[in-house]
């Protein structure tokens, strides 16, 4: 397999920030890749690193096995999906997308005829000659997706592209947006701070916070093995439990995550650890409902259960249960 | 929102908004009514009659030719400098963070809220100085620290709004630098520049003060007008001129008017 994008302790800092603090990590080729973190953790200058707006301060990159340092942003085949679309206002949707051929002196019927398939790839056939000014966010959402397709690059960046839309519009962006990344084959880099976005779209995800990566790894094993305190909170909601009451529950005195929804209501029969605790509070989520505890010494505890179970009276004393894999314990420093 | 009170103002009001505007807009009526006279010495009311025989007198006097002549040449060369080196400043000045950026930001527009007469003066002292002799450059150069800043000023209000992912997105889709700025910056402002030239040259056709301080031997239109007023010859020669410059003036200033209002909507647009 070939790697796409590769940093070998890349840091980029701007004057006493580092915005970006030795990152490594390699994407591989044809790879959904998720840069998920909240804003200021260093996930967008590391997308703009690959595009080439920002030079490294340290360290080196590598795009398909070439020196990335020092190579402008038009001598990259990297394309960028830009947070505001960044469509240019003076130009026809047409136009807009067949920039980056006539730049580069493909001939005007060629050019508009690829523009043209790509905007139909982006389900705009017909589009072309409207302003961007006279689309909405999702429409000018696709066209700056199909402006970047149409170059055929070999890693496709996207920074925050559904943060604009709404709900529902980008629910079904990301459908699209991943069905198209499989039919293309193209490496596509995600930048994004929701985590629900990251967890359903990407193939990988790294979790930055600080300038640096906390954890990477797929979905599954960041939503269910999150390395540090960051990740368990960031990625999910799950309960961080304290060294001493990880102890208290038969393991090693570190810190450990436990998901709501893998307690359940009542005490646990054959190798299931209980805990118990007094509910605080209900939250009814359709589905289910979620309940807090407080057990000894303060410690909340959420746990997910199905609304179909009858939900214990508000103050009382609560016993929940989980199998003793479930709860995971994180690297991080006691 | 409108308020829903009447639209239409109390007449006391309306009268005296018409009286300032008359009193504005009349006296360039009258320069129009004294280009005919048969009167040539003295501007009496009514004019005893009416001729084109002004028109004909003007075109032929070799010295009104030359004075606009210069001034033409003066002001043309002078927005050219401006359009250069007002566009680039206001590029630094708008797409970049730098030590100083306030400054340089107030120092360029500074010479347009100097009175005229300081920058003469000063400009005139530095000449004399450096041991420059006065001619069609000093002028030139006089008029340029001005309509740098009208440049400037309309170049950086637009530069504001492009943004700098524009920019990006360009490079990003395979534009050079050169390339970015004909196919991206350079749409985006046109307009304003057009407009920011057609104000830097009406302000440089009609620059009395500068031009005196800079000029050597030459007359720019305005200055041969001032000395006309002096001279009690053929007076109604110096209507016909004024009334030309008047329109030559008024016509890219209306253009440049209509042509921003329109450049509103269109970077508009974009967001």
């Amino acid at each position: 397999m070939t790697t796409a994008v590769l940093f070998d302790k890349v840091s980029r800092h701007f004057g006493a920030v580092r915005a970006v603090d030795g990152v490594d990590l390699a994407i591989t080729e044809g790879e959904f890749f998720a840069m998920l973190g909240p804003s200021g953790s260093g996930k967008t200058t590391c997308l703009r690193l690959m595009a080439g707006f920002e030079q490294p301060t340290d360290g080196h990159i590598e795009i398909f096995g070439e020196t990335a340092e020092g190579v402008p942003p038009y001598r990259r085949n990297v394309n960028t999906v830009f947070q505001d679309y960044a469509l240019f206002p003076h130009l026809s949707i047409l136009e807009n997308v067949a920039y980056g051929l006539m730049v580069k002196g493909v001939a005007r019927e060629e050019r508009l005829k690829a523009a043209e398939a790509a905007l139909a790839m982006v389900k705009l056939p017909g589009y072309g000659t409207r302003r961007p000014g006279q689309l909405s966010g999702g429409q000018r959402q696709r066209v700056a997706l199909a402006r970047a397709l149409v170059n055929r690059p070999r890693v496709l960046l996207l920074d925050e592209p559904l943060g604009a839309l709404d709900l529902k519009l980008r629910e079904q962006m990301q459908e699209e947006l991943k069905t198209l990344q499989k039919s293309l084959g193209i490496t596509f880099v995600f930048v994004t701070h929701d985590q629900g976005e990251a967890l359903s779209m990407a193939d990988r995800i790294a979790v930055f916070n600080d300038g640096k990566i906390q954890q990477l790894g797929t979905p599954e094993e960041v939503y269910k093995r999150p390395q540090t305190r960051f990740v368990a909170d960031f990625v999910g909601s799950s309960n961080v439990l304290s060294p001493i009451f990880v102890k208290r529950l038969g393991y090693p005195a570190r810190y450990a995550s436990l998901r709501p929804e893998a307690l359940s209501l009542g005490e646990g029969t054959g190798g299931r650890k209980n805990v118990t605790g007094r509910l605080v509070a209900t939250n009814f989520l359709g589905a289910s409902n979620r309940l807090t505890i407080e057990a000894d010494e303060g410690t909340r505890i959420a746990a997910m259960v199905p609304a179909s179970i009858a939900v214990p009276e508000q103050g009382s004393g609560v016993t929940l249960s989980f199998a003793a894999e479930d709860l995971h314990l994180m690297d991080d420093a006691a | 929102m409108r308020s829903d009170r009447s639209t239409s103002a109390p007449l006391g009001l309306k009268i005296a908004a018409g009286a300032g505007l008359l009193f504005l807009h009349l006296p360039i009526l009258l320069i129009f009514l004294y280009a005919f006279t048969t009167e040539e010495k003295s501007y009496q009311f009514p004019p005893p009659g009416y001729t084109l025989q002004w028109l004909s007198v003007a075109w032929n006097r070799p010295d009104v030719w030359q004075a606009l002549g210069l001034s033409v040449r003066v002001a043309s060369i002078a927005t050219a400098i401006a359009l250069v080196l007002g566009t680039l400043c206001a590029a630094a000045v708008s797409q970049t963070r730098f030590f100083g950026r306030e400054t340089i930001s107030l120092l360029v527009i500074l010479p347009i809220a100097l009175p005229g007469i300081i920058t003469g003066i000063a400009l005139r002292s530095a000449f004399s100085v450096a041991e420059i002799p006065f001619s069609f450059w000093t002028i030139i150069l006089g008029h340029a620290t001005f309509c740098v800043v009208v440049v400037y000023n309309n170049a950086v209000a637009r530069f504001r709004r492009v943004s700098g992912s524009l920019i990006e997105a360009s490079m990003d889709l395979g534009a050079d630098g050169f390339q970015t700025f004909r196919h991206v910056i350079l749409p985006n402002i046109g307009t304003a520049l057009l407009a920011g030239g057609m104000l830097a040259f009406a302000l440089s056709f009609d620059e009395v003060i500068v031009t005196t301080f800079t000029a050597g031997q030459q007359q720019t239109l305005p200055i041969w007008m001032l000395e006309e007023l002096v001279r009690p010859r053929q007076r109604p020669v110096t209507n016909v001129v004024a009334m030309f410059v008047v329109l030559v003036t008024l016509l890219p200033i209306l253009a440049a008017y209509y042509l921003t209002r329109e450049g509103d909507q269109v970077a508009g647009g974009g967001k």
